[in-house]
């Protein structure tokens, strides 16, 4: 599959405050190249502070990389070089899932409202009737139905699996051909989860959907994707075909995230435990974590 | 209901929970009762997991049993709780700061909620070292917990604050202040869950270690089946405000007996096995 939306040697700065033993500045991501293909996997895993969610949110075009650091192309066409139209087709095609759907929708808006207010935005209906039916259409793409209950309901009215329903509904109504998930099921309870990745690879598989999907659930990476990115420290230390990486890790980093997997088994999992130093991390690296 | 009767065979539990149940507000004049009906015990030296998913009742739980439910008249616990054989229920302010502040230490989730952003990790710890040390004393029993928490280099983190330390060195942190009141029971509310998997196979580790060289007793709650299965003796499985099950780990991951429990590992185990799709238990609200 072609890929669509590619990052490349994509690198970010932040710079901090003036706080006293701080550098002043921080380079989240630091010369990534990654690419996403609508129909594919891919994931990024790392833990906190490896810099993937800086990636999602420069891949989203939701901040710039630096000046003289690298690009990120849809289509081809650089996201600082696009007129108007493409900047439009851009956003419509690239849609995102956060960890935090309750954080992600306006509690004095209801479900129908949510999802016609995108419609609107993106002039893909204008009649009432049109918008009423695409609202229909995308709740039932992720099976929240009978769709007119739900249309009604506030978010606080809905649980947290429902919640994220609803945006990877107002992400589906535009037609994407890729979704960027930050952490998009870190916060569910397991069967929950479970529910939500069926529906991703539903999705996946009926409207040819491409993920990026973030996260530092190994677990999930596992059962899900097809290819990996490992990223630490702002770097990608390592990236394979998901199968290659589980069965063959060419980094100590990679074989530390690996075994780092808990095992729902009592014998495996007090092995698990034991056979790790109970030392702290150092203390150096700690501040930066 | 005194316990004479098992004076021979059993020890005394440390934590006897007999029919306990919670009723909170969630609106005007609406209620739910959140917990109904659960007996549990503890005994001492034992580690014993509750584990469900959210709304299951488990926070609630433990929060009854530290005596940290909210005060007020809208909030009704019935049922027994005893510590060592004291009833808890219906005791006064005073009496749960005598549990809470000597026998009882607590982990929690965040550890940033609860620790101080104002004060040094070295004054947090030793302020709950029990008092009557002199100051060179104290700060020496502080470094000595905080190593046992797993905090290689205490002598260099006692001058810190908490912004300065990563999330797993403030869990233990947490830990060590929980340790510093030599306390018979540690609970610990989702201690790793905020935690990356590196760093939480660390901090349980350090948690296990210390437990079990104080022989303190341990009452944990996760969501995670995988941290139960590795670090408790004995397992509850709560379902919306009840327990539905309860056994040795073996016996509740090797032969369970709900329904709800089955069900639960089977959709776990779909993230490791060879299936095509996950399974998604018919108990699932969403």
């Amino acid at each position: 599959m072609h890929a669509k939306l590619v990052a490349t040697g994509v690198s970010k700065t932040f710079h901090r405050k003036r706080m006293p033993g701080a550098a002043p500045t921080a380079k989240a991501v630091d010369g990534v190249t990654i690419s996403v293909a609508p129909g594919d996997f891919t994931a990024i895993v790392g833990e906190s502070g490896s810099g993937k969610s800086t990636m999602a949110r420069i891949m989203l075009g939701l901040i710039e990389p630096d000046h003289d650091g690298g690009t990120v192309t849809y289509d081809g066409i650089p996201l600082s070089e696009m007129n108007r139209a493409q900047s439009m087709k851009f956003r419509s095609s690239v849609q995102c899932v956060l960890q935090d759907p309750s954080a992600a929708l306006n509690p004095r808006k209801s479900v129908r409202q949510v999802l016609a207010e995108v419609v609107k935005l993106h002039g893909i209906a204008t009649t009432k009737a049109d918008i009423e039916a695409k609202v229909h259409e995308a709740l039932s793409i992720v099976d929240l139905t009978p769709t007119a209950t739900y249309a009604d309901r506030y978010p606080h009215q809905l649980s947290g699996g429902q919640r994220q329903r609803v945006l990877i509904a107002r992400a589906v109504i535009l037609n994407p051909a890729i979704i960027i998930a930050d952490e998009a099921v870190s916060a569910l309870d397991v069967s929950v989860k479970a529910s939500i990745l069926n529906l991703l690879g539903r999705l996946r598989r009926e409207l040819n959907i491409g993920y990026l999907f973030i996260t530092h659930d190994l677990p999930v990476v596992q059962k899900v994707a097809d290819y990996v990115y490992v990223m630490k420290n702002g770097q990608v230390v390592e990236e394979a075909a998901k199968d290659e990486l589980f069965a063959n890790p060419k980094t100590t980093y990679t074989r530390e995230l690996l075994a780092a997997a808990p095992l729902p088994d009592p014998k495996l999992a007090r092995d698990w435990i034991r056979s790790t130093t109970p030392q702290t991390e150092a203390i150096g690296t700690a501040l930066v974590d | 209901m005194t316990s004479n009767e098992n004076s021979s065979a059993q020890p005394e539990p440390l934590i006897d929970v007999t029919d306990l149940s919670v009723t909170l507000p969630t609106g005007q004049r609406q209620f739910v009762r959140a917990v109904k009906s659960v007996s549990l015990k503890v005994y001492p030296g034992e580690r014993v997991g509750i584990v469900g998913e959210s709304g299951s009742g488990k926070s609630v739980t433990v929060r009854a049993i530290s005596g940290l439910l909210p005060e007020s008249p809208l909030v009704e616990v019935g049922g027994s709780i005893r510590f060592r054989g004291r009833e808890l229920v219906g005791a006064s302010a005073r009496d749960w700061q005598d549990i809470r502040s000597k026998r009882i230490g607590m982990i929690f989730q965040d550890p940033m909620s609860y620790l101080n952003p104002t004060m040094t990790i070295g004054r947090q710890v030793r302020e709950a070292l029990q008092r009557g040390r002199s100051e060179d004393r104290s700060m020496d029993a502080a470094m000595r917990v905080m190593e046992l928490a797993g905090l290689s280099s205490a002598a260099d983190l006692i001058g810190q604050y908490p912004f300065q330390l990563s999330g797993g060195m403030r869990q233990r942190v947490l830990i060590a202040i929980a340790l510093a009141k030599s306390p018979e029971l540690i609970v610990a509310d989702e201690p790793t869950t905020a935690l990356d998997a590196t760093i939480q196979r660390r901090v349980l580790r350090s948690l296990d270690d210390s437990v079990t060289r104080l022989g303190t007793s341990l009452l944990l709650i996760t969501h995670d089946l995988a941290v139960v299965a590795g670090l408790c003796d004995r397992v509850y499985v709560m379902f919306r405000g009840e327990i539905v099950e309860s056994g040795t780990a073996e016996q509740i991951y090797y032969n369970p007996q709900h329904d709800y429990t089955k069900d639960l590992l089977r959709s776990v185990r779909s993230f490791t096995d060879d299936s095509e799709e996950l399974y998604v238990s018919e108990y699932a609200r969403d």
